[in-house]
């Protein structure tokens, strides 16, 4: 039994549309350990979101999980029936969405929002829920939080509400929490401080992150380890340093040429030729192939194996040594 | 609050003058009323005593303004045909009607409701599909059709049901006649309200179902459940709260809508309500009914108007900011 807090295996989540079945996950493999931050990055449309929305149980339907195991605290957790997989939400896994405005509902105040999370998942009654929905607004940084718990919505700003909606997601101290990109639809300025927040507060509870973003900076600043997925596949997991250093696939390296540096005045920045493909033609072989610049032979007939370099798994061949030899 | 009211208030005022102004104009339009009360023989000067009594040769501005404090006191003079105040001819037929649509609307509301929000949960089963379809009948098919259908099916073939007419009715203290405390009347308004509420029922419920559909995809409701609260406190507490400010608009002008248009099906069942008596009032050019017909169905709809926009803000927080709301 593996001592992992959640462990995905051979994940693939396929959709069937009328012009066939359209794998838009893979065969994806990875896990978070208690209390870690793993961050999850990628182009739009890499298949981020959606891993995250299969761990808590809320894939849009007709998107389904065709294979693959999603193991939570030795559980698997992704067979389970609707029922089940609800005492699982918001307990075990929180969940923070990307825009704070549409995230609460507007018709009810704060407070009911998060005393009925409460009451849903313990055994408060409504006066003791009530006292822990203003310990978790002031522990969010809410300024007078008696005042502002019976306030509704739109009486917050956005950063605010996204300090809501994360007392929302850790209200009965869940192990993991699943952030889809919880700062994309904030002012620049706020992003910085909902993150710290995020951050302290996973630390203070030993709550572990996925933390799914776009944000290189995001993640080079929170991250435990970094995944970084490709056209539904993941094309590279390890540590944080290694990844950002020394990335090991050559879609990690176009990843991080592109960052624009403080410093590096006057040089280019790197860009990756093409886009990434549609689902309906993904290449055989590495998804990659057609972009990649080190592409050889076997990366067009076969698709890579994981393949451990000083402790980063990597999906490329470059990296197979008893190839290299032949 | 009370200023938005007092705002709606003196908006209300203004409708209705403008409703005045038309029902009063009706009068210089539609033929000189003495020809249609006198016989071909009647003298000049008993035309005149006629003109004169009914006040028709007064200068137009004192008309109009006789005729709004008159219908303020809701004074509407006398018919023409029937020769005895109107207000007494409506309020005597005021009850009829009003039960009908009652009933009508607890009927449509009543189903509407869980019929709009199990077609919004369950869009693919098949009693969904199969009730949206049927609902495509109760939108298209005209009410007299219905009606006659109705007729054909449950009193001619059945023998179920009556075709016509309100029962044994019952006079309350007040003067109001009731239908629905005898075995009579209660048979005698299934068929006239089952299809007079028809449209309204399947209007609202496919309204509800719409407005579901749009909800359960905001995220405020994919957040809900990520937070793991239960499919009832989902769907009920959260998702149906919220499809109710577009719903409660609609829901009070269809509810003007059944009082207003059971003309056709008072006619439809020969039902002794006011709609019945409007259509006469037409046919005899009878000005007085149809002004005051007129007038009174406006002030209905200006009440309801009134009524929805007050459960606006019982509904919605979000109207209820006052102006210096903080965050913005």
């Amino acid at each position: 039994m593996s001592k992992h807090l959640l462990e995905v295996k051979n994940l693939r989540i396929e959709f069937p549309t009328r012009r066939g079945l359209l794998t838009a996950i893979d065969d994806v493999s990875f896990h978070i350990d208690e209390g870690e931050v793993l961050g999850v990055v990628g182009e739009s449309g890499a298949g981020k979101s959606l891993t995250g929305a299969a761990i808590i149980g809320l894939l849009e339907p007709p998107g389904r999980v065709a294979g693959g195991e999603i193991i939570m605290n030795g559980r698997r957790i992704d067979n389970l029936g609707y029922e089940e997989m609800r005492k699982i939400r918001g307990r075990e896994i929180g969940a923070i969405f990307q825009d704070p405005l549409t995230s609460l509902n507007p018709l009810y105040t704060v407070g009911r929002q998060l005393t009925e999370t409460i009451m849903t998942h313990t055994d408060m009654t409504p006066t003791k829920a009530r006292e822990r929905a203003i310990e978790l607004l002031t522990e969010v940084g809410i300024p007078a939080p008696e005042k502002r718990v019976d306030q509704y919505p739109h009486q917050f700003s956005g950063g605010m509400r996204q300090r809501v909606v994360i007392a929302l997601a850790l209200c009965v101290n869940p192990k993991l929490v699943v952030a889809d990109e919880p700062t994309t639809a904030l002012d620049v300025s706020i992003q910085a401080q909902i993150i710290a927040l995020l951050k302290k507060l996973c630390r203070d509870h030993g709550t572990a992150v996925m933390l799914v973003t776009h944000d290189m900076g995001v993640i080079a600043e929170t991250a435990d380890r970094v995944a970084v997925m490709y056209a539904g596949r993941i094309a590279e997991v390890g540590p944080v340093r290694q990844v950002v250093k020394q990335a090991k696939h050559p879609y990690t390296e176009g990843l991080m040429g592109s960052i624009p540096m403080i410093g590096h005045t006057g040089e280019k920045l790197q860009q990756i030729e093409g886009s990434m493909p549609r689902l309906t033609n993904i290449p055989t072989g590495c998804a990659f192939n057609p972009r990649c610049p080190k592409a050889f032979d076997r990366c067009f007939k076969e698709r890579p194996n994981t393949i451990d370099v000083d402790g980063t798994e990597v999906a490329c061949w470059l990296y197979d040594k008893e190839a290299a030899h032949v | 609050m009370a200023a938005f009211i007092l705002r709606r208030l003196a908006q209300s005022i203004i409708v209705m003058l403008v409703v005045g102004l038309v029902a009063f104009f009706m009068f210089q339009f539609l033929g000189d009323p003495v020809n249609q009360m006198v016989g071909v023989d009647t003298p000049v000067a008993e035309r005149e005593a006629l003109r004169e009594r009914l006040g028709l040769n007064d200068p137009l501005i004192i008309r109009f303004g006789k005729f709004v404090v008159n219908a303020a006191q809701l004074e509407f003079g006398l018919s023409y045909q029937h020769k005895s105040p109107v207000t007494d001819l409506l309020l005597e037929r005021m009850p009829a009607t009003i039960e009908l649509s009652m009933v009508s609307a607890v009927i449509a509301f009543a189903l509407a409701l869980p019929a709009g929000v199990y077609t919004g949960l369950y869009r693919n089963r098949w009693s969904s599909k199969a009730m949206l379809t049927l609902s495509l009948i109760g939108i298209s098919v005209p009410t007299f059709l219905i009606g006659i259908l109705f007729i054909y099916l449950f009193a001619v073939v059945l023998g179920w049901l009556p075709s016509f007419g309100r029962g044994d009715v019952v006079t309350l203290p007040g003067g109001w006649t009731t239908g629905l405390l005898t075995a009579s009347g209660l048979k005698a308004i299934i068929l006239p309200a089952l299809t007079l509420g028809l449209f309204t029922l399947t209007l609202i419920m496919r309204l509800i179902r719409a407005e579901m559909l749009e909800v359960l995809r905001t995220d405020y409701i994919k957040f809900a459940r990520a937070r793991g609260l239960t499919n009832r406190a989902v769907n009920f507490g959260h998702a149906l709260k919220n499809t109710l400010v577009p719903v409660i608009t609609v829901t009070g002008l269809l509810l003007g809508n059944l009082i207003a248009f059971a003309i056709i099906t008072e006619s439809v069942f020969q039902w002794p309500g006011m709609g019945r008596l409007f259509l006469q009032s037409i046919q005899e050019v009878d000005l007085p009914v149809m002004s005051a017909y007129l007038v009174m169905i406006s002030f209905l709809f200006v009440v309801l108007n009134l009524v929805v926009d007050i459960l606006y803000y019982v509904v919605d927080p979000r109207l209820r900011v006052e102006g210096h709301g903080s965050g913005h």
